[in-house]
């Protein structure tokens, strides 16, 4: 027991026990509650606790407060404790006290504050993102002038980082869905006989859609990850603003390198993915389907259109450029703290690839007004 | 009082109850810490006594932040042991070792306050981690810390990228305190202050040393704050530590310590004292 209470007639006599420290601040917290606010008289023993500290004290006098704040006479047997003196000299010292809370408004005022705030930051976003979108462009176009504001070295690395490094994923990811695709073909055509054009399926659907878009999808998420942290705890450690001050473009020095990289790199990944794809059909025909690599290749090459693979390999620049550009816009608004840049990292992610994929559909609505 | 340099006694503040006597908060004994051929301490050791104030100084490299690091149990020395409160912290356990942390508080030389979380929150998070606490009570501890450093109530609910250098310091200050430790780790308590700054806030170390009868052990470069809060002064050189009062410290002919306390800019701290 912390605390034992004894009520004689108005007097209330409190005795203090034990360790009254952070360590057992519930009990304190509870002991202190049971403490009846309304009391006329108030006698403290503290003669027999071991130790008092300063959280422990402090609550104490909290509660005393509240007790003589209500017309109650508080008294100590014997000496205030040690750390009560120093918490009425802080007190002393003076501090300012809280300034008052804005008045709580009505929840519906609350909800057009909300609607209209919401708009504002949508307006401001858009407009935020165009502009971002136009001073990518702007230093571009300066760039090409030389070689130097080009940054090649910094550009190999991201070539080096976003593709090289990314061959492995992307090969697997690439065979193993075309493994599955194959695999449901195969399962689906031979209801009717027709298990060859299983190879029909798989090289259309790898050189059309599926290489690339997972390609994408795979580079979104480790690139677009990538540049959106990169550059965001630069932000955070000021190096973004050590750039501006000596006169150094960020979005030269740290925009164009990712995006002329991922733009030259995600294309090279796609063939990767494609040819992986292929193979992976190919390993599946001879395996499941009795088509040897003999019967595969010719039956490709018949299958496919001329314009079967680009009609694949050009959507790969333009999702790179919305990779890179969402990750590295989206490092760049990153400010102050270490959750905006979590948050920042989570968005540029999610949008690259929601916006791949949509861009991918404009290009599919795109090919068949076109007959492409 | 032998530790008591004339200095602190002389400003009219009360002597502090350190006392080289009683068996020492720390004991570092011949620590040797190597990385990979490169010797920082070799054999060092050094006594933190109740109550006193033990400023460490020292060149960039001379491993004042490995020193306060080890004593913080945040890095195991290659050979030699480290005391607090009668235990070698190098032979603890992780459980053990976590005990004896709770029992000390720290501030960093940038803060280290959590950038997602309000000043209260980085207040409240060592309480909130270690002990079942109800909402209010949380919020008053909190606030009792902002007191004790100074800080307003205002400070509680704001991020501590909206704080300015020195509220940064004080909060971080007031976190250090959460769990009402009797032994302080300051690393660079007033660097990056102005002049002002620094001198409050070495008023408050020294106003929550005296109030709350604190340990203070800190690495700073501030000669004034050596000069206003220190009992003792230990010097980190040449992979040795040499620990004095500060006029013990001043009168060493090392060329090192010379430079450092008679150099030009340090003449400029020792003009008035001379004076008196």
């Amino acid at each position: 027991m912390l605390l034992e209470s004894q009520q004689t007639g108005d007097t209330l006599a409190l005795r203090l026990n034990g360790d009254w420290c952070i360590e057992n601040i519930g009990e304190v917290d509870a002991a202190l509650a049971g403490i009846d606010a309304g009391s006329r008289r108030v006698k403290i023993d503290c003669s027999r606790v071991n130790t008092l500290d300063l959280s422990c004290a402090w609550m104490l006098q909290r509660r005393l407060e509240a007790i003589r704040a209500a017309g109650g006479n508080v008294e100590f047997a014997g000496d205030e404790p040690r750390h009560f003196r120093f918490l009425v000299e802080m007190s002393e010292r003076g501090q300012g006290k809280p300034r008052k809370t804005e008045e709580e408004s009505t929840t519906l005022l609350h909800g057009v504050a909300w609607i209209g705030r919401r708009a504002v930051q949508q307006a401001t976003q858009t407009r935020d993102a165009v502009g971002f979108f136009g001073r990518v462009a702007a230093t571009m176009l300066r760039s090409m002038r030389s070689v130097r504001s080009l940054r090649l070295p910094s550009i190999t690395r991201h070539i080096y980082e976003t593709g090289i490094q990314a061959i492995p994923i992307v090969s697997l990811i690439a065979f193993l869905i075309s493994v599955i695709v194959a695999y449901l073909g195969a399962q689906q055509l031979s209801q009717f006989g027709a298990e060859i054009y299983t190879v029909d399926l798989v090289a259309i659907a790898v050189l059309r859609e599926m290489g690339v878009l997972l390609t994408a999808i795979i580079v979104a998420g480790r690139s677009g990850s990538a540049f959106a942290a990169e550059i965001g705890v630069m932000r955070l450690n000021e190096e973004v603003d050590a750039l501006q001050s000596m006169g150094v473009d960020p979005y030269e020095v740290l925009v164009l390198p990712r995006l002329i990289g991922l733009v030259i790199a995600l294309p090279l990944l796609t063939i990767i993915a494609d040819a992986m794809g292929l193979a992976g059909g190919a390993l599946l025909s001879s395996a499941l389907l009795d088509i040897s690599l003999t019967q595969f290749i010719p039956r490709v090459q018949a299958a496919l259109a001329p314009t079967t693979f680009w009609a694949g390999f050009i959507k790969a620049p333009v999702f790179a450029l919305l990779i890179a550009m969402v990750g590295t816009y989206r490092g760049l608004q990153v400010r102050d703290s270490s959750k905006e840049l979590g948050r920042l990292t989570t968005v540029a992610v999610v949008q690259s690839i929601f916006l791949v994929i949509f861009a991918d559909a404009i290009f599919a609505v795109v090919y068949v007004q076109l007959d492409f | 009082m032998p530790s008591q340099t004339p200095n602190r006694a002389s400003s009219g503040q009360q002597p502090v109850a350190s006392d080289q006597s009683a068996s020492p908060v720390i004991s570092v004994r011949n620590v040797v810490n190597r990385f990979g051929s490169q010797v920082v301490h070799d054999g060092v050791s050094l006594d933190v006594f109740p109550g006193e104030v033990l400023g460490i100084v020292g060149g960039s490299g001379s491993g004042k932040s490995v020193l306060l690091r080890t004593m913080l149990g945040l890095h195991r020395p290659s050979a030699g042991q480290v005391i607090i409160e009668g235990r070698d912290i190098t032979q603890m356990s992780a459980d053990e070792l976590l005990a004896v942390k709770r029992s000390y508080g720290v501030t960093f030389q940038h803060g280290a306050l959590f950038s997602s979380l309000t000043v209260a929150q980085n207040i409240q998070l060592p309480i909130n981690e270690f002990f079942d606490v109800s909402e209010t009570t949380l919020a008053a501890l909190a606030e009792l810390r902002l007191r004790m450093v100074g800080l307003s109530p205002d400070a509680g609910p704001k991020l501590p990228s909206q704080l300015s250098g020195g509220m940064i310091k004080r909060a971080a200050l007031a976190r250090a305190l959460a769990l009402d430790p009797t032994l302080l780790f300051l690393d660079e308590p007033t660097a990056g202050l102005d002049p002002i700054s620094a001198a409050e806030f070495d008023e408050l170390v020294l106003y929550l040393q005296r109030g709350l009868n604190l340990t203070v052990v800190m690495i700073t470069h501030d000669l004034d704050t050596l000069v206003t809060t220190c009992d003792r002064v230990a010097v980190l050189i040449d992979r040795k530590i040499v620990v004095d009062t500060l006029e013990g410290i001043m009168a060493n002919p090392h060329p090192w310590i010379q430079e450092y306390f008679h150099g030009p800019r340090a003449r400029a701290v020792q003009a008035p004292k001379e004076k008196q």
